[in-house]
């Protein structure tokens, strides 16, 4: 099937995204590149449990008095729906609903954009507040490294799917540009998983101690 | 699965059965949802909760965070789906080096 071919509803294959040779490797080298994300958050997962808590003076805030649970609870529940929200806009995707899966994608990224705004305010209460920052402490550049990392990765998967938003709003859905729905869908997906992560060991286990 | 091509010759019976097939599949999305919140309000209870020693909890919420990773991948990457010998191979190698290097820089500060 040609990638430029234009689609019905009748003719829209049960699996759009892995339909052409170009999408095929999409898929293929998108995983490749997640397992190497996945060693990369590894690796500063390795040094922010290695740092913890190592600051020069005693008097600087720990992980326990810094984090809250209210907000970190917060967080987790916007990502998490965002990752649900997309999984519905691939649901459209799948029955060739343009319209409704760009709604979908929109809500995913008003959500990615909440979670992205109760961060910046974290990190600039810890600064303020604590005079917690990346130069003050071991514990602090391994912290912000970490979070702002998976951060980033939400900045830039919110204007990745944007930009495939408001790219493809004219031309509606087609074996072409189905994959790249889908990778910045599974993209979305993995940014949940590490997450999921960083609130169980930094902020859960650094409330517990 | 959903992903496989229908064949019984009429395109109109396929098309029904593929929506079909892919409700029943948002179904159990939403149910994995709603098991990835459950578990994230035990794990955030259990931290919350003063009366467990850190002995129990942190393996407990680790456990709980493996979990809802395996949810994560399995159903909404569609990791459970055919033809995702290669994504696994690759993530389970990505997990296997991250696990090391975790593992190295536990150890290199305990003395």
């Amino acid at each position: 099937m040609a990638a430029e071919q234009k689609m019905t509803y009748e003719t829209w294959p049960a699996s759009p995204e892995k339909q052409t040779l170009e999408a095929k490797n999409k898929f293929l080298g998108f995983w490749f590149f997640l397992g190497g994300e996945t060693v990369l958050f590894a690796s500063l997962f390795a040094t922010y449990l290695a740092l913890k808590d190592k600051v020069p003076s005693s008097d600087m805030a720990l992980a326990k008095d810094l984090f809250e649970i209210p907000l970190a609870f917060m967080m987790t529940m916007l990502l998490l729906t965002s990752s649900l929200t997309s999984v519905y806009a691939m649901y459209h995707m799948k029955n060739f609903n343009f319209k409704k899966m760009q709604l979908w994608l929109g809500i995913t990224v008003l959500l990615g954009l909440g979670f992205l705004g109760l961060e910046i305010y974290e990190f600039n209460h810890y600064v303020h507040e604590f005079h917690h920052s990346f130069t003050s402490s071991a514990f602090g550049s391994a912290f912000y490294t970490l979070v702002g990392f998976h951060g980033g990765h939400v900045a830039f998967g919110l204007l990745w799917i944007t930009t495939l938003m408001i790219r493809n709003s004219k031309r509606g859905l087609s074996l072409y540009n189905a994959p790249k729905f889908y990778v910045a869908s599974l993209y979305w997906h993995f940014i949940d998983v590490v997450w999921v992560f960083i609130f169980t060991v930094v902020y859960l286990m650094g409330m517990v101690g | 699965m959903a992903n496989q091509q229908p064949n019984s010759g009429n395109p109109r019976v396929d098309i029904e059965y593929r929506r079909k097939k892919s409700a029943e599949e948002m179904k159990h999305q939403v149910i994995t949802f709603a098991m990835m919140i459950f578990l994230t309000i035990v794990a955030f209870v259990a931290a919350g909760y003063e009366g467990f020693s850190a002995w129990f909890i942190v393996p407990f919420i680790l456990i709980l965070a493996v979990v809802q990773v395996i949810f994560q991948l399995y159903y909404f990457m569609h990791m459970s789906h055919k033809g995702h010998e290669a994504p696994a191979l690759f993530l389970y190698s990505g997990a296997l080096v991250g696990f090391i290097t975790i593992i190295a820089f536990l150890t290199v500060i305990w003395w």
